[in-house]
């Protein structure tokens, strides 16, 4: 018992399986930006050594900061998305799930969110204080249109359990469309990519919340950042595109995963970033409509028993 | 509470030294400061140790973006100092290299103004098109920066009937990948949001701070020295001034891209134009005691060069003024009020002109090659991807 429990965690589906993943889906991104952008892109694993380089490196504490969070924080969005990835593969291909499971994975999906926003505060750093300040706003702004699109695709599947999408595209009606595409922005913004990345834009505020941290910490970030590239996808994937199972299925999941991650590597690279408020305007007045529209459609679809509506 | 948010002189959004304070409440930007000097290299006083016929290859290294400019400014100075004639041939050479290197300066800024705003495909399909461009001025003047091809009275060297017409289909496709960049840009929601209405500099402002260049003209005020002071063959070419009136950052980007169509359109002109035989160098005796100035519209704007002579072969004073040094202090009007996401790119909208541009060549485990050989290789390869004639000098080499 202890040691299954021991391999979940640690390998499949736990650490190693997500990093692995997450390595060759950040290769993947910055493959595909490269192609799009006439570069020639990193080999496979570069990646990885960027991980493994900072974990060989020194960390540097800064002074006037609040030493505990600064310490803690980096570790909450890898835990996080661990538990949350755990949850997400084993209820596909075993069919392991419980009552609620989809509340407690969007729950800790807002792990990551709020290690960067600790982190940053903890620095004592004008412009990582800024950069935590715009990931919040930014949290605040793509939360609401994500939970109503999860909300419309819990009632169109019909259950609060991730077994209950297993097999059952969502999407594959007018209010399950809706609510993906406006999940879809949600999860460009959460994981961090042009044209949501006001919190890092290097380019205003050299990195943010992160601007402070070095060495094994800042892997830690990175990290969190590896796993979300798999955990996010695959979440949109298996409450919207009807998950993946064992055998072919998971090959035909891989294969949805995929084209999703493909759908945010091009959003990514057609788009400038935007403005603090300009995100919030966008996911408050566009994207939560969207996810209402689909909701209320989902609602009556199913009052009036229509499965396409 | 005001914070000071300090942008450099270490930053990514720069490529050179440079420190911009950046005063916020919240994240509003109440006030601006820039502090300049981190590259100073003593260029004036170098100038005064030089002949007039070496100082031209100075001046071309206070920027690697501009270098055809300062060089041009000078010689315009000295010319109007000793009332030096120019033959028709070189200001065709002269204006055939200005306009070149509006275009690839233009682009140069494009890519950067999108990458500043995190738009990385523009920048990098930007400078892809650049590449082109300066491709062909290698392909004209041996060199893809520092041309070496101003001298007082003069350029250094011919340009061949067939490089100009070998430069006519790479121009042709620059020309429409220019247009749907144009397109691209103006035509993209995103960047409207991110780009119109902010930095707004109001023509008053403009007038009262002495901006230049594509700065001034995207207030609405057509200030253009190849229209006001007319040198080269400017007098004799098709085009017009690029003005926008909003004043605002997408009219900067608007006036820069327009420019660089209205430059591709000169480059022909002066290809079919062009006379193949005459002199190319009015060979100049000497500079008499006096003084000259010269205004050449640089890609950023107005460079303005200052020489004095006293009859010697020295210039006694040379000053240097870039355009950049007047359109520093529109910050004060445009950044002020901004939030501090918009204040980078309206830093970098008036295109500051770092020095910069430095091309670099890795020979590592190859130290038997010798530079000026590789570099007349490449040329030579190059004219042969274009389908250009080899000169005989090159086809000695290749023996």
């Amino acid at each position: 018992m202890v040691g299954s429990l021991v391999f979940d965690f640690f390998v499949f589906p736990g650490l190693l399986f997500t990093l692995a993943v997450g390595i060759l889906a950040s290769w993947v991104v910055r493959k595909v930006s490269a192609l799009i952008q006439w570069r020639v892109g990193p080999p496979l694993l570069q990646p990885a050594y960027d991980i493994a380089k900072l974990f060989g490196k020194e960390n540097i504490i800064p002074e006037g900061g609040a030493e505990w969070s600064y310490l803690i924080a980096p570790l909450l969005g890898p835990a996080g998305l661990l538990l949350a990835s755990i949850i997400l593969i084993k209820s596909n291909y075993l069919g392991t799930s419980f009552i609620g499971d989809v509340i407690v994975v969007l729950y800790l999906l807002v792990l990551p969110a709020l290690s960067v926003i600790l982190g940053g505060m903890a620095t004592g750093n004008s412009l990582s204080a800024m950069g935590s300040n715009r990931e919040l706003r930014l949290m605040i702004a793509y939360e609401l249109p994500l939970l109503l699109s999860i909300t419309a695709a819990i009632v169109k599947a019909g259950g609060l359990k991730l077994a209950t999408f297993t097999g059952q595209p969502v999407a594959a009606s007018i209010s399950g469309a809706l609510g993906f595409i406006a999940a879809l922005l949600c999860i460009q913004a959460e994981l961090g990519f042009i044209p949501f990345d006001t919190p890092e834009a290097e380019t205003e505020l050299m990195g943010g919340p992160l601007i402070e941290y070095s060495g094994p910490l800042l892997g830690l970030y990175k990290i969190s950042h590896l796993m979300a590239l798999l955990v996010l996808p695959l979440f949109l994937v298996t409450v919207f595109l009807g998950g993946f199972s064992t055998g072919w299925g998971a090959l035909w999941g891989a294969i949805k995963y995929v084209l999703v991650l493909v759908g945010i590597i091009l959003i990514k690279n057609t788009n400038p970033r935007l403005r603090s408020d300009q995100a919030l305007k966008f996911f408050w007045y566009g994207a939560a409509p969207l996810g209402l529209l689909a909701l209320i459609l989902a609602v009556v679809g199913d009052l009036i028993g229509m499965g396409w509506v | 509470m005001a914070t000071t948010i300090p942008i450099g002189p270490y930053h990514p959004l720069q490529e050179e030294p440079e420190h911009y304070l950046l005063t916020v409440e919240e994240e509003e930007v109440i006030d601006v400061d820039v502090q300049i000097g981190y590259n100073h290299r003593g260029i004036e006083k170098l100038s005064e140790e030089k002949t007039f016929n070496q100082v031209p290859f100075l001046v071309e290294r206070v920027c690697g973006i501009c270098s055809h400019s300062h060089p041009y400014a000078y010689c315009l100075a000295v010319e109007d100092c000793g009332d030096i004639e120019v033959p028709e041939r070189a200001k065709y050479i002269r204006t055939l290299i200005g306009e070149l290197e509006r275009i690839h300066s233009h682009l140069l800024w494009a890519g950067l103004a999108g990458h500043f705003i995190g738009y990385d495909t523009v920048f990098m399909w930007a400078w892809k098109y650049r590449e082109d461009v300066l491709d062909l001025l290698e392909l004209l003047t041996g060199n893809r920066n520092a041309y070496a091809m101003m001298k007082p009275g003069g350029v250094q060297r011919e340009i061949k009937r067939e490089d100009l017409e070998g430069a006519r289909p790479t121009l042709q496709t620059l020309k429409e990948k220019s247009e749907m960049l144009y397109n691209a840009i103006l035509d993209d929601p995103v960047l409207k949001a991110r780009l119109e209405g902010v930095g707004v500099l109001p023509e008053e402002d403009a007038r009262a701070f002495g901006a230049l260049g594509p700065t001034s003209r995207a207030s609405g005020i057509p200030a253009d020295a190849r229209a006001d002071f007319p040198y080269g063959m400017y007098e004799e070419l098709d085009w017009q001034v690029i003005t926008r009136e909003a004043g605002d950052t997408l009219a900067r980007v608007e006036v820069r891209l327009l420019e660089t169509l209205e430059s591709i359109k000169m480059t022909e002109q002066i290809i079919d134009e062009m006379p193949d035989e005459g002199s190319i160098d009015s060979e100049p005796e000497n500079v008499p005691a006096g003084e000259g100035i010269g205004n050449y519209e640089a890609p950023r704007g107005e460079c303005f060069h200052y020489v004095q002579s006293d009859g010697s072969n020295r210039p006694v004073r040379h000053k240097i003024r870039a355009p950049t040094f007047m359109n520093f202090p529109t910050y004060k009007s445009t950044c002020v009020g901004e939030t501090v996401a918009d204040a980078t790119i309206i830093l970098a909208s008036v295109d500051p002109c770092y020095s910069c541009t430095e091309r670099a060549i890795s020979l590592k485990g190859r130290e038997d090659v010798d530079l000026l050989e590789l570099s007349e290789k490449k040329t030579a390869d190059l004219k042969e991807e274009l389908g250009v004639n080899k000169s005989p000098l090159e086809e000695v080499l290749d023996e």
